[in-house]
């Protein structure tokens, strides 16, 4: 009787998100779905007309979309992976005891509470090639021998993004690594240390395989969000060839060319990318599991 | 002795490390807020200093005698607000159903709100522009606020979820004993004690919709309902050539101070709240 009751109440309760999500989530992919296969544009100046796969065959040779998937990729690969060893290595510090630990920890928490589209403006007024104060510190310290303009500069504007996005990012990958690390329990380490076992072979052989989990879900969390990155690429450098990732592409082909029909077909193309990558993390994850 | 000597080395390099670590992750929002305190010919010198001195406060003057910046703060404080707060109602709710009564396709709603999570904004950036100017919400605040709800209702229900679930039974069980419906326990007995994660959650919430830059800059034309980010995105000189850097480090201080203190007050509950939401996947 009560669960009867309760399963009624759990739907009246539901009910109210699943039609938000229908209305915010269902109806605009929907959309996106069928502008597809049309000839569109965002305005509706003229009646959209049907063109069935012209659109998705017109996006496998278009070389701008090659170019912001290359871009995306080299930006996903270099962030996250920079990203998972320094969180990595800063998540081992923060677990170590150390006089003034509780400050390192509020420390890293500033670069995470910063806004991404300041973080952009802070570095980009940091990066300035005449006055700002990377080029000062670096030409003082003889790092630099002249002052370099990271950003105008097509083979370092990239490098320069994402450390920009590693600076920003790193925290939150240094936080989730060291919840993990907390998870281990410290009698085994004990253990080891009376086997014999020095700090390097421990870390290797016990906090490694143990911290597994957790690192292939700050993995997960983080190429997701660096696929998907728009914010730091179009403040810093907007639609520049050297450095668009696909969201910037998409919404340039939606916005700027007004192109509802390619614009949609790009959008799913990004959607089908990320699924993969979500299809081939939860096979690794699952694997993961199975050796347990 | 050797042994001593080096003990005293590792420990040096240590706190070298450490040293570094906290510099290069303060340093940058240091100098944003040294920046914003200099008169420009201090700022535009190629021997800047490190300290704010000269001291002025012409560049948050600037700030807000020039573009509309009160208003984007305005607009920003709206749009963030209502979107946290629609997600916390019907988030709590979902989140009841979903972590405490029986509710057979759970399963199925749970994956259709972590997909939600996952999901790339910029892939319903078309139909949620087509369908803002259906419902005749282009650049408004209910525009924005809907547009929010597609990311911070799913994360506000996956948080939620996790909190009710780790409640006790027994309290439930001796509602119901009592004669409390299902409802009175939510109000009465379980929402009190969600009472820590619902502010959490709120706030981050809240630090997502604040920060939120694709939706309010395609979403909105001129200042009517432009948030923060767009407008220090956006802010420029007569030319190229003139960015108004201080006013930028100062528009920029403003909008991340409050974030700063919010997170370092709460940094304790924020960091199991973002552990909770992420690693109980």
């Amino acid at each position: 009787m009560l669960s009867v009751r309760q399963t009624r109440l759990a739907w009246l309760l539901v009910l109210p998100t699943l039609l938000v999500v229908a209305l915010v989530a269902g109806y605009p992919l929907a959309q996106v779905f069928y502008y597809s296969f049309f000839k569109a544009d965002i305005a509706f100046v003229e009646q959209p007309e049907f063109v069935g796969f012209e659109n998705y065959l017109f996006l496998l040779r278009d070389p701008d979309f090659r170019q912001a998937f290359w871009n995306t990729l080299q930006f996903t690969f270099w962030s996250v992976g920079l990203e998972t060893i320094l969180g990595l290595a800063i998540a081992l510090i923060v677990h170590s005891n150390f006089k003034g630990r509780g400050l390192v920890r509020t420390a890293i928490l500033i670069p995470w509470a910063i806004p991404t589209v300041v973080s952009a403006k802070m570095w980009q007024w940091m990066l300035n090639d005449i006055y700002g104060v990377v080029n000062v510190i670096g030409t003082k310290l003889g790092i630099l021998s002249t002052k370099v303009a990271f950003l105008a500069n097509p083979n370092l504007v990239l490098p320069a993004i994402i450390a920009v996005d590693v600076w920003k990012a790193t925290p939150f990958m240094a936080l989730l690594l060291l919840a993990g690390l907390q998870l281990i329990p410290s009698d085994i380490y004990e253990a080891a240390d009376i086997d014999g076992a020095s700090k390097w072979q421990q870390f290797w052989t016990l906090t490694l395989p143990l911290l597994t989990p957790a690192l292939v879900v700050a993995l997960i969390f983080r190429t997701l969000d660096a696929l998907r990155v728009f914010d730091v690429i179009f403040v810093m450098t907007g639609v520049n060839t050297a450095t668009k990732s696909l969201a910037v592409y998409n919404r340039q082909t939606l916005i700027d060319f007004q192109d509802l029909g390619y614009g949609s077909a790009v959008s799913v193309a990004i959607l089908v990318i990320i699924m993969v990558f979500v299809v081939l993390y939860m096979r690794f994850v699952g694997g993961v599991g199975r050796n347990d | 002795m050797t042994k001593g000597l080096w003990l005293v080395v590792r420990r040096v390099l240590f706190y070298a490390l450490v040293v570094f670590v906290v510099v290069y992750s303060v340093f940058p929002f240091y100098w944003a807020v040294i920046s914003s305190f200099k008169p420009s010919d201090a700022l535009f010198s190629s021997n800047p200093s490190f300290v704010p001195i000269p001291f002025t406060l012409s560049q948050y003057e600037n700030v807000f005698s020039g573009a509309a910046f009160g208003r984007n703060l305005v607009n920003s404080l709206i749009v963030a607000g209502f979107a946290t707060l629609i997600s916390l109602v019907l988030g709590v709710l979902s989140a009841y159903a979903l972590g405490r009564l029986r509710f057979p396709p759970r399963n199925a709603v749970l994956y259709i709100v972590l997909a939600m999570t996952m999901f790339p904004q910029v892939s319903v950036l078309s139909g949620m522009f087509v369908l803002l100017r259906q419902l005749d919400l282009f650049n408004t605040y209910g525009g924005l606020i809907f547009s929010y709800l597609l990311f911070t209702l799913p994360f506000t229900i996956w948080v939620l979820t996790g909190y009710f679930r780790g409640l006790p039974r027994e309290l439930e069980e001796a509602a119901y004993v009592d004669g409390a419906t299902p409802m009175q326990t939510l109000i009465r007995v379980m929402l009190p004690l969600t009472g820590p994660g619902l502010v959490t959650t709120g706030l981050l919430a809240f630090i997502q919709a604040w920060n939120e830059y694709l939706f309010a800059l395609t979403f909105t034309i001129g200042n009517q309902a432009k948030t923060v980010p767009v407008a220090i995105a956006s802010f420029g000189g007569a030319t190229p050539f003139e960015i108004p850097w201080g006013s930028i480090m100062a528009a920029s201080v403003i909008v991340t101070v409050p974030l700063v203190i919010m997170v370092l007050v709460f940094q304790q509950r924020i960091v199991a709240g973002l552990t909770a939401g992420a690693v109980k996947g």
